[in-house]
C-alpha cells in the first residue's frame, strides 16, 4: 500500500528519535493479530507530541479501535510503545493508564455503574487515591463536562448526550495527558453533537479521534491520520489531506 | 406499559412473603447461605479478573432472557427460567451464583418473590435447577454435540420438573395447601412449562454452538465428575417421587406426620378430613398420568444413561 | 420505550427517604418477619402492622393507593393457599359440590387461608415501600455494609446498570420477531410449528448471551482503562445517624409490641 505524504511522517520520526521523550505518544512497529487470527495492524507507527489534535480516519474495520486498545495496553501487539517517556509494560502500565484517558465509541459499555457519581469515582479510586481526592476530582470532571446536578442520576436514565459527556467525565477525573476516543460523536443528534464538538474544543490536552465525522475533523483537529487494512497509509495535516479527494477515496472516505 | 410484563414472572416459582412458614423459610435460607458460600469459594478466580463484569451481566443476560417468550397454544406461551443454561455456559458454582442475583433482584426490585423466603425461592429457582441442569450436562462432556443437547434438554425440563416439585413441598411443609392438589397441580402445569424451557435452552445452546463453539467445547470441564452424581441422584429422586407423590399423596402425608416431619413448624397440624375427596385428582388425574408416562420415559432414559456412562467411564476426561 | 418504567423508586424529599438504607432493609425484613411468625388470625396485630406501613408510607409521601395497586403482584399465589380452607378440620362453616366433588369449608380453615392472604399482602406492600423508598444504588450498598459477600453485590450492582441495556436489547429483538412473522398471518399459522417458534426464541436467547458475553468483555476493557486490577474498590457514602438508631429502635420496639398484641388477641 503506498503511503502517501511521508515526508511529513519521517520529519515526525526523526523529531522523535532526537528527542525520544518529547513525543507524548511513540507507536514503533504496532502488529497486532486477534486471537481468531484475523490481522488487525501491520507495523503501524505513530507519533503524537504533547498539545496535537489527531483525527484517526479510515472505512469500517480499518484497525481504529483496535489501535487505539493498544494505547492503555488492553491488547499488548508486537512492538514498540511509549507513553509520556515511559515504555509500556506490566510495570508501568497502571501509570500509562491513568495518562491515557480512554474514551470508548458505546458509553454503555464504558458507564459500567449504577449512578453518575460512582462511575466517576471509578477511575480515582482504582488508582488509589484518597476519598476526599476522589470527591474533589469527581467534582471537578463533572464541573468541567457541565455535568455537576448529575452526579447522583442513574447511568440507564440519561440521554446518549448525556452519557457521552459523562463517560468523558470518567477519564478527566484521572487527570490524562491524553484524551483517546473512539468515535466520539456517533449515535448523537445534531445539537448533541454540536454541543460536544464545543466541549472537546474547550480540552487542553492532547487529543486521538477515531471518527467517521469528517465535519469534526476538520473543526477540531488539525493533523489527521488514514489507517486502511491495518496499515497507516496517510499522515500529514487535516487541510490538507482532506482537499486531496483521490486519497480520501482511495479509502472509503468523503470530503465535509 | 410492556406487553411482556407478566411474563417476567416464570409461573408461580415465585414465593412471596407469607406463604412459607418460619422453619421451612429458615431452613432453606441455611441451605441456600452454605451453596452461595461454597459457590463464592469456588468460583474466585474462575474467570479471573474478568468474573465481576461477566457474572453482573450474565445475571442481566438471564433476566432479560426470560422476557423471551414463544406462543404454545390457547394464549400460553413458551419461556426461559434459566438455571440449567446458566450452568451449563458458565459452570455451575457459576451459575448459581448469576441465578441468585437474578432471584435477588427480582425480589428486591420487583417484589417478585419474597425477601423472608427468598432462600426458598433461591434454592427452587436457583441451586436445584444448576445442579440438574449441569450435573446431567455434565454426564454427557465430551460426547458428541447431538448427545449434550439432548441431555441439556432433559436437564433443563427435569430442572423446571423439580423447580415446581419442591416449591409444592415447601407449601405443603407450611401448611399453606395441601399436598393432593398443591403437587399435582403444580406438577401438571410445570411438566409442561418445562418443555418450553428445554426447547429455549436447546435451541439458545445450539445458537451458541454455532456461533462461538469454544464456549462450550474447552477442555477443561466446568465442574468435577462429582457433579454427575449430585445431578443424576436428585433427578431420579424427582422422577421417582412425582408419580408416587401424585398418586398416593394421603400416604406420604401420612409418613410425613409420623416421622414427625409435617407439623414442626405448623401452628395447628392439620389432618385429612376424611369425607373431603377430590375423586378427579386421584390415580385417575390426566396430569398424574402424563407425569407418570414421562416420569417413566425419563425414569428409563436415565437408567439407560448411567449404564452408557459406566461401560465407558474413563472416556470423557481423557 | 424504555424499560426503566419497571423501576418503581419515588423521588421525594423525605425522612424515610434520607434514612439509612441499611436500618430500611433491617426493619423491612423484621417487619416481614414478624408478620410470618403472628399467629392465624391475629388480626388486631395485622391491622397494627398495615397501620404502621401506612403511617410510614404517607411519612414517605409515597401514596398508599400506589402500594395496594402495586401490591396485587403476588395475588395469584393466593390460589396456592385456597386449599387450605378445605382441608384443615374445624367447624363446618358452609359445604358445597362441585360436579362429583364435596366440599367443606372449616372455620379453622378460613382464618388459615385469610391469615395467609394477609401476611401476603401487607409484606409484599412493605418490600415496595422499600424499594419506592430507596434508590437501588443505596441498597447495594445497604448489602455491602450488611456484609453480603462482596462477589454478589458487585454482581447485583452489574445485573442493575444492564439489566436495563439487555432488556431494551431484548424489546428490540421480540419487535423484530415480530414484524417477520406478522407477514405469515392468513397464510398459515402464525409462526409456523410450536417446535420452530420455540428455535426462534431459543436462538433469540442465544444471540442476547452472545452480546452480552461480548459485551462482558468490553466493560471489563473500559475498567482496566481505568485503573481496575482484579478488585473492586469501592466508597462508602452512608454513616448511621443518631436519627437512624433511634427510627431503628422504635420500630424494634412496634414490632415488640405487635407481636405481644398478636399472641394476646388472636381470634
Ligand atoms: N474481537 C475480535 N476478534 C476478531 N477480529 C476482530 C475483533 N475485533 C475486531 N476485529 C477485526 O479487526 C479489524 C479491525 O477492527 P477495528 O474494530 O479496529 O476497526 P475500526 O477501524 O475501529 O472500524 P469501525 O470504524 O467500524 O469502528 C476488523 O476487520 C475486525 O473485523
Ligand atoms: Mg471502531
Amino acid at each position: 500500500m503506498p503511503i502517501v505524504h511521508d515526508t511529513h511522517l519521517q520529519d515526525k520520526l526523526a523529531s522523535c528519535i532526537e528527542h525520544p521523550n518529547g513525543c507524548l505518544l511513540a507507536v514503533e512497529n504496532l502488529s497486532f493479530s486477534y486471537p481468531d487470527g484475523h490481522a488487525a495492524l501491520h507495523n503501524v507507527s505513530l507519533h503524537i507530541e504533547a498539545g496535537e489534535k489527531v483525527a484517526l480516519v479510515g472505512p469500517n474495520g480499518a484497525g481504529k479501535s483496535t489501535l487505539m486498545l493498544h494505547l492503555n495496553g488492553i491488547f499488548l501487539g508486537d512492538g514498540q510503545i511509549q507513553i509520556a517517556g515511559m515504555q509500556m509494560d506490566k510495570a508501568s502500565l497502571p501509570l500509562i493508564r491513568a495518562k491515557v484517558g480512554m474514551v470508548f465509541q458505546n458509553p454503555d459499555d464504558q458507564l459500567f455503574s449504577p449512578t453518575v457519581f460512582e462511575d466517576v469515582a471509578f477511575g480515582p479510586l482504582h488508582m488509589g487515591l484518597p476519598e476526599a481526592e476522589v470527591h474533589a476530582r469527581v467534582e471537578r470532571a463533572l464541573e468541567q463536562v457541565g455535568m455537576q446536578i448529575y452526579a447522583q442520576r442513574l447511568s440507564h436514565h440519561l440521554s446518549m448526550g448525556e452519557k457521552k459527556r459523562i463517560a468523558i467525565a470518567t477519564v478527566l477525573a484521572m487527570n490524562p495527558e491524553i484524551l483517546v476516543l473512539d468515535e466520539p460523536s456517533a449515535g448523537l443528534d445534531p445539537r448533541a453533537r454540536r454541543s460536544l464538538i464545543e466541549l472537546l474544543r474547550q480540552m487542553p490536552m492532547t487529543m486521538l479521534a477515531s471518527t467517521h465525522d469528517m465535519r469534526l475533523v476538520q473543526e477540531l483537529l488539525p493533523r489527521t491520520v488514514i489507517m486502511d487494512q491495518g496499515h497507516i497509509v496517510a499522515d500529514g495535516p487535516t487541510d490538507e489531506l482532506l482537499t486531496d479527494q483521490a486519497l480520501l477515496e482511495a479509502h472509503g472516505l468523503e470530503q465535509p | 406499559m410492556l406487553p411482556t410484563l407478566p411474563l417476567l414472572r416464570p409461573d408461580a416459582l415465585h414465593i412471596p412473603d407469607g406463604f412459607l412458614n418460619l422453619t421451612v423459610a429458615i431452613i432453606f435460607w441455611i441451605l441456600t447461605v452454605i451453596f452461595i458460600g461454597v459457590a463464592v469459594r469456588k468460583t474466585r478466580g474462575q474467570f479471573g479478573e474478568r468474573q465481576i463484569p461477566l457474572m453482573g451481566v450474565m445475571a442481566a443476560f438471564i433476566f432479560a432472557a426470560q422476557m423471551i417468550n414463544f406462543p404454545v397454544a390457547g394464549g400460553t406461551s413458551g419461556h426461559l427460567l434459566g438455571g440449567a443454561l446458566a450452568a451449563i455456559v458458565l459452570g455451575p458454582w457459576a451459575g448459581m451464583l448469576v441465578m441468585t442475583t437474578v432471584v435477588g433482584v427480582q425480589a428486591l426490585i420487583f417484589q417478585d418473590g419474597g425477601l423472608v423466603v427468598m432462600g426458598a425461592n433461591i434454592f427452587n429457582m436457583g441451586l436445584l435447577t444448576a445442579l440438574i441442569g449441569y450435573g446431567l450436562y455434565r454426564g454427557v462432556q465430551g460426547r458428541s454435540r447431538k448427545a449434550r443437547l439432548t441431555i441439556a434438554g432433559v436437564a433443563a425440563w427435569l430442572s423446571v420438573v423439580a423447580g415446581a416439585l419442591l416449591t409444592a413441598f415447601q407449601l405443603w411443609l407450611s401448611g399453606t395447601s395441601a399436598l393432593r392438589v398443591v403437587f399435582p397441580a403444580m406438577l401438571g402445569v410445570h411438566v409442561i412449562i418445562g418443555v418450553g424451557e428445554a426447547l429455549i435452552t436447546v435451541a439458545a445452546l445450539a445458537f451458541i454452538w454455532q456461533t462461538r463453539p469454544d464456549l462450550l467445547t474447552e477442555e477443561e470441564p466446568k465442574g468435577g465428575r462429582g457433579w454427575i452424581f449430585g445431578g443424576v441422584l436428585i433427578s431420579l429422586a424427582v422422577v421417582l417421587i412425582s408419580p408416587l407423590a401424585s398418586a398416593f399423596p394421603d400416604g406420604l402425608e401420612r409418613v410425613a406426620m409420623n416421622v414427625g416431619f409435617i407439623g414442626t413448624g405448623l401452628d395447628a397440624p392439620f389432618e385429612i378430613l376424611p369425607d373431603y375427596t377430590l375423586p378427579f385428582l386421584g390415580e385417575t388425574g390426566m396430569s398424574t398420568i402424563l407425569a407418570g408416562i414421562v416420569g417413566m420415559v425419563v425414569v428409563a432414559g436415565l437408567a439407560l444413561g448411567v449404564m452408557w456412562l459406566l461401560r465407558r467411564p474413563a472416556q470423557a476426561e481423557s | 420505550m424504555h424499560i426503566n418504567t419497571f423501576d418503581h423508586y419515588q423521588t421525594r424529599n423525605s425522612l424515610i427517604h434520607r434514612l439509612d438504607p441499611r436500618v430500611k432493609v433491617v426493619v423491612t425484613v423484621l417487619l416481614i418477619l414478624s408478620n410470618v411468625i403472628l399467629p392465624d388470625g391475629a388480626w388486631l396485630a395485622f391491622a397494627l402492622t398495615w397501620g404502621m406501613l401506612l403511617f410510614c408510607s404517607l411519612f414517605a409521601r409515597i401514596s398508599p393507593r400506589f402500594l395496594i395497586t402495586r401490591s396485587f403482584v403476588a395475588l395469584p399465589f393466593a390460589f396456592a393457599a385456597v386449599t387450605a380452607i378445605f382441608t384443615i378440620p374445624g367447624q363446618a362453616v358452609f359445604e358445597f359440590n362441585i360436579s362429583s366433588w364435596h366440599l367443606t369449608a372449616s372455620d379453622a380453615g378460613l382464618i388459615r387461608f385469610f391469615s395467609i392472604l394477609i401476611r401476603g399482602w401487607i409484606s409484599v406492600q412493605m418490600a415496595i415501600l422499600l424499594t419506592a423508598s430507596t434508590p437501588f444504588p443505596d441498597l447495594v450498598h445497604a448489602l455491602r455494609h450488611l456484609r453480603i459477600p462482596d462477589i454478589i453485590v458487585a454482581t447485583i450492582s452489574f445485573m442493575y446498570r444492564y439489566l436495563f441495556v439487555l432488556s431494551d436489547e431484548t424489546v428490540r429483538l421480540l419487535r423484530a420477531r415480530e414484524a417477520r412473522s406478522a407477514s405469515l398471518t392468513g397464510k398459515r399459522k402464525r409462526g409456523g410449528s410450536i417446535r420452530w417458534r420455540a428455535r426462534v426464541a431459543g436462538s433469540m436467547a442465544g444471540q442476547l448471551f452472545l452480546r452480552s458475553y461480548e459485551r462482558s468483555e468490553r466493560i471489563y476493557n473500559a475498567m482496566l482503562a481505568r485503573g481496575y486490577r482484579g478488585t473492586l474498590m469501592t466508597l462508602n457514602p452512608h454513616e448511621m445517624q443518631p436519627k437512624d438508631w433511634a427510627l431503628g429502635v422504635i420500630a424494634l420496639v412496634m414490632l415488640v409490641i405487635i407481636q405481644i398484641v398478636g399472641r394476646n388477641y388472636s381470634g
